[in-house]
């Protein structure tokens, strides 16, 4: 996935000027907006294959800029922040951000992301039977197999999964895992959540302790990866 | 007794009044009683006792007021004619005189004595305060200006790398990567630190799977570690209410200390258990243990340990501590028999047995 296009919007040169090298240096073609307006008019012009996105912008905030891509661009947005303010990352991943990093970070784990978010989900292209690994989603006769064994799922189990995958490599917050799988009224009832992916780690994961699918990101939800 | 003591501390404004004005009426009400048995002249010294201890308690103006007070209801009720403002005898006039500028003299004594005490409070609070400043800067200025020393000398002799030798060249550079993940760390106990003390800061509770905290802490640490973590949770282990964030800070504060502080190496033990509406987590490991002297004092900001490994800002646990407080929990340090030491947490919070049920 070489020469996919990424844009930058970052007040900060340092900032800036680091993400461009590294990112140059690993071929992806990058553009740099230094503020909203920028940085909007840069994504209308040529629409990247991926933007990163600072959330503390001088002109108007990183919250406002993704409202406004997201009514119409849908390749992935990856979140940059310095506060690791937990409310900041969920708003701004409930409002449709595919991932976020916290300054500091390390240039592995943002290439990792970026890749992630690369990846063509597998999930949306109406595939029937996906395969994650060791792990197999039959999305029509909704069966679950680890190593070609069938896994017995309850439904609930299977929908969280099923969502999870669909989503892979997006972080999930729980106010949306919630949302989707019990319903708007359930919202604020973690606990469902915390026991339903306990059990279905003990199910799907080879070490339920040292998960390799079902991702924990504290304080914000979970991802579901590939391996 | 807090209560008490806040009473005799500084109480409001109004209670003081109250407080005056009610000892006095009592204290004649008792003399009224007794006057017949001991005389009208004790009933003074009653009414001067009580004004007296009023004031080692009260304000200036609410002990004035008891003394008028009391010396006017002596003259009214007491000194013969009784219930009139007339005193018969000169000698009860000079009394009364008296018994007035003895109360005065005490109340303003016993505020001036306390004026003083109280100069000599703030001026101690001020010099600890200093001392505390300079205990700050130094660590800071030493803990923040190593790495950054660090960094700066490494990349200038990296721009002109053509007199290093590659070796050279990959030691430089992975010597400003340690510094930097060190600075990082420090700036991250000092936000914790001042998020703590500005007051501002709250505890935001959802239901945590403690196991799962656990492992995802140990888990960032496995790569780089020689010790063995060993983790030992019961499978029914309820779920808590906690501030997720806050005790996975807790654990990686007390799990980087253990690690830190003790030979490579060192065998580590972390439990959780729930006991009646209570989380108890300990974090157990088999190295040195703490000086007993120095047990009580290492939650202390900036306090190092005598001869310990540097490094650390001395926060980390003072904000484990803080963070642990902050959810009305305890922790204790403890030097176990054999050698090692252990740390328990015990955090009184709502629990939920939901994971217990069978599910759908």
């Amino acid at each position: 996935m070489s020469n996919a296009s990424i844009l930058i919007i970052d007040d900060e040169v340092q900032i800036r000027k680091l993400l461009t090298i590294t990112l140059e240096s690993y071929n992806y073609n990058v553009q740099a907006a230094v503020n909203a307006k920028e940085g909007l008019t840069a994504v209308a012009n040529h629409p990247p294959d991926l933007v990163l996105l600072d959330l503390g912008l001088p002109d108007e905030s990183g919250h406002e800029v993704l409202r406004h891509l997201r009514e119409w661009y849908t390749n992935p947005i990856i979140i940059l922040s310095v506060q690791s303010s937990e409310d900041d990352i969920v708003k701004a991943l409930d409002s449709g951000a595919n991932d976020y990093l916290t300054k500091p970070f390390r240039t592995g784990e943002l290439m990792a992301r970026i890749r992630l978010a690369l990846r063509k989900t597998s999930g949306d292209e109406n595939n029937v039977i996906v395969e994650f690994d060791d792990l197999t989603i039959d999305y029509v006769a909704r069966v679950v197999k680890k190593n070609g064994a069938v896994i017995k799922l309850t439904a609930t189990e299977y929908s969280l999964l099923a969502l999870m995958a669909k989503n892979e490599g997006k972080v999930l917050t729980h106010h949306y895992l919630l949302n989707q799988i019990w319903g708007p009224s359930y919202s604020n009832e973690s606990q469902y959540l915390r026991v339903f992916v306990a059990q279905l780690r003990k199910k799907i994961e080879t070490d339920a302790n040292r998960p390799a699918h079902i991702i924990t990101e504290s304080r914000v939800g979970y991802r579901f990866v590939a391996k | 007794m807090p209560m008490i003591k806040e009473l005799f501390h500084n109480p409001p404004r109004k209670t003081q009044y109250l407080i005056s004005v009610a000892a006095v009426i009592s204290i004649t009400a008792l003399g009224l009683a007794l006057h017949n048995l001991i005389g009208y002249r004790v009933v003074a010294l009653m009414l001067l006792v009580t004004v007296s201890i009023l004031a080692l308690f009260l304000d200036i103006i609410p002990v004035i007021i008891a003394a008028a007070l009391s010396a006017l209801l002596w003259d009214l009720l007491f000194i013969p004619p009784r219930f009139t403002f007339a005193i018969g005898t000169p000698e009860d006039r000079l009394l009364l005189l008296m018994y007035f500028i003895i109360a005065l003299i005490h109340a303003v004594l016993t505020y001036k004595i306390k004026q003083v005490q109280k100069e000599v409070r703030i001026r101690e609070e001020k010099s600890k305060a200093i001392k505390f400043y300079n205990t700050l800067l130094n660590s800071l200025s030493h803990e923040l200006r190593t790495p950054i020393t660090t960094i700066i000398g490494a990349t200038d002799n990296l721009m002109h790398a053509e007199k290093l030798s590659e070796k050279g060249k990959d030691e430089l550079l992975s010597e400003i990567s340690i510094a930097s993940l060190r600075l990082n760390q420090q700036v991250e106990n000092l936000l914790s630190m001042s998020r703590l003390e500005s007051g501002v800061f709250q505890v935001k509770k959802v239901w945590c799977d403690v196991k799962e905290l656990i492992y995802s802490v140990v888990q960032r640490f496995e790569s780089g570690i020689q010790s063995k973590v060993s983790i030992f949770v019961p499978d029914n282990l309820p779920l808590f209410k906690l501030d997720y964030g806050l005790m996975e800070q807790v654990l990686h504060n007390l799990l980087s200390n253990a690690i830190q502080h003790n030979a490579e190496g060192t065998d580590i033990v972390i439990t959780a258990n729930c006991q009646e509406e209570k989380l108890l987590l300990t974090i157990s490991d088999s190295g040195k243990g703490f000086p007993e002297k120095e047990i009580d004092r290492v939650f202390d900001k900036f306090y190092r340990v005598q001869g310990s490994h540097p490094g650390g800002t001395g926060l980390g646990l003072s904000i484990v501590r803080g963070f642990v407080e902050a959810h009305h929990g305890k922790i204790i340090l403890t030097n176990l028999p054999l050698r090692g030491a252990m740390f328990s947490i015990e955090i009184p919070t709502e629990v939920s047995y939901i994971n217990r049920l069978k599910n759908e």
